[in-house]
């Protein structure tokens, strides 16, 4: 670079002096040097309006993520097979995200589920899943209020399709953690060390009222649609990702009436999830526990007072595109009722990742139940596409 | 790899200071990598998408180069500094941390997982970064910045020895 300037130089004092004229060459000088000052505006300004960093223009992000999957699912009796075959775009979600400043932003997530529902045909659902306002207490704590994810489980607040393996989500962050999960409130998020974060949230809560039964976990969230808010849940965890590819993670909540005193008698509830997350090299493992207890002679009668459930799943990652897991899960949604109600389910598939944001997966799942009639099998072949961007 | 369009935030090292750290006080003139055709190209492939920047600023002494680059990692760029002696990655430290999930990255018990890292002829790291729960793009943000800190000073190495 020096020695090109000098050659520059060089030349332009050599016109300058074949010419007869310094000021000529001083003039010259100007130039260039204006010429300089002007690429490096130029420059500046090009790199500054491409910026944006991210989807979005400026201080807005969007992004979001798709999934369609295909089920064909086989149960087989002694008086035959029945076989259900089904196609889904099961969600196609949109991210918005706008910093109102520094520390003051906005975050939301919006879905359609089921592709298509009009004049009530189509099966489709809108769903507002997440929607707050985050501020940046300081550098280590934030504060959220609005709308936003429970803090709980592996997939509830990261379920891009990417992230996971398996065409479906797991039982246990289906059946027991009602994945997925929103509520609105409060909450307030951080790191308390290095490696060690934490949650807490005074959110509204689950309602089951309008069910009959306080048992159905999974149907008495109110999604925050003119829910009742007579009762509320605390939400705590505590998370430890201070080495590299581990995370464990413990969370409890409590709501002190679950059907929001519509019944005479409390209806208290405690969750209890445990989880962690192995990755070490291409060897990965998941692993989750969840439970529910449920106070009352209600529910007590009906034998779900308890509900638990836990899965493990090793997986081996065997290049950038293509990784194979094994999932056992075990669940119970009635564990003390009379009727054995206890189920599995075994997942053996592989992802394929063209890209690191968009997946192909297939697997194969085998469940059982503790009522199934003898000789009964059931089983699906699963096929699944998916995509985030951010 | 240029100022960035949202003010500072979590700085944990202004670059400035790092760069002084780096040269232990006596730091080389910077120098500036314009971003041509062919090196755009392959920049774009290691990142997966174009480089905002039209010209890189470095500073490079005896085979010892320190490079300041930018990467979003899920929504916000992760300024980071990234030191290469003799193709190796000597060091990784996080710079100034804006966004709001992720902050695992910024410490050592990750970064020093790039300790000796080289960049393979495929353009990937001789070895795998374990990730970080909760963390991942910011993980892959950082993991493409070594990988291009690692093959911006082989260019500049290689264009000192004319080989």
């Amino acid at each position: 670079m020096k020695y090109q300037k000098k050659l520059i130089w060089s030349a332009v004092a050599a016109t300058a002096f074949a010419t007869g004229s310094l000021a000529q060459a001083a003039s010259m000088e100007d130039r260039v040097k204006n010429l300089e000052e002007q690429m490096n505006a130029t420059t500046h300004a090009m790199e500054s309006r491409s910026g944006g960093h991210g989807s979005g223009a400026g201080n807005t992000h969007i992004g979001g993520y798709g999934e369609m999957n295909y089920n064909n699912t086989h149960t087989d009796t002694p008086a035959g097979t029945a076989t259900q075959r089904q196609i889904d775009m099961r969600r196609l979600v949109l991210f918005v995200g706008h910093d109102f400043t520094d520390a003051i932003r906005m975050y939301s997530e919006l879905e359609l589920e089921h592709s298509f529902f009009e004049n009530g045909e189509g099966n489709g659902e809108i769903e507002v899943e997440q929607a707050y306002i985050e501020m940046d207490l300081n550098d280590h704590h934030r504060l959220k209020t609005g709308l936003f994810l429970v803090p709980v489980g592996i997939l509830n607040e990261t379920h891009e399709p990417d992230t996971f393996y398996g065409v479906e989500r797991n039982p246990i962050e289906t059946h027991i953690i009602p994945t997925t999960w929103w509520e609105g409130g409060v909450g307030l998020s951080g790191e308390i060390a290095p490696g060690w974060g934490y949650d807490v949230a005074l959110t509204s809560g689950l309602n089951t009222a309008r069910l009959g039964s306080p048992g159905n976990i999974r149907e008495a969230r109110q999604k925050l649609s003119k829910a009742d808010a007579n009762d509320y849940a605390v939400t705590g965890r505590i998370k430890f990702t201070g080495i590299p590819g581990t995370e464990l993670a413990a969370t409890a909540q409590n709501q002190s009436d679950i059907d929001q005193g519509a019944s005479a008698e409390a209806v208290g509830a405690t969750l209890v999830e445990l989880h962690a997350v192995y990755n070490q090299g291409p060897f990965g493992l998941r692993a989750l526990y969840a439970q529910w207890s449920l106070d009352g002679a209600v529910a007590a009668a009906a034998g779900n007072d308890k509900q638990d459930g836990f899965y493990i799943e090793p997986s081996y990652r065997i290049n950038d595109q293509w990784g194979v897991f094994a999932r056992y899960n075990q669940w119970d949604n009635s564990p003390n009722a009379v009727v054995d109600t206890q189920q599995e389910q075994i997942d053996v598939g592989a992802n394929y990742w063209p890209h690191e944001n968009v997946v192909f997966k297939a697997d194969y799942a085998d469940y059982s139940m503790g009522t199934s009639p003898a000789n009964t099998e059931r089983y699906a072949i699963n096929l699944g596409v998916g995509w985030s961007f951010h | 790899m240029t100022d960035s369009v949202f003010a500072i935030d979590n700085v944990l090292q202004q670059p400035e200071e790092f760069v002084q750290d780096v040269f232990a006080g006596d730091v080389p003139k910077p120098q500036v990598l314009w971003l041509t055709a062919d090196l755009a190209d392959d920049a774009t492939g290691i990142m997966g998408h174009p480089l905002q920047a039209l010209r890189i600023r470095y500073w490079e002494r005896d085979g010892r180069s320190a490079w300041i680059l930018e990467e979003i990692g899920k929504e916000r760029p992760i300024t980071t500094g990234i030191v290469v002696d003799n193709g190796k990655v000597d060091r990784v430290k996080v710079l100034i941390y804006r966004e709001t999930r992720g902050q695992e990255v910024q410490y050592t018990f990750f970064t020093d997982q790039f300790k000796g890292a080289v960049l393979q002829s495929d353009r990937q790291l001789n070895r795998s970064i374990d990730t970080i729960s909760g963390a991942t793009l910011s993980v892959r943000a950082l993991t493409k910045l070594a990988r291009l800190a690692l093959y911006l000073d082989h260019y500049v190495q290689s264009k000192k020895t004319g080989s």
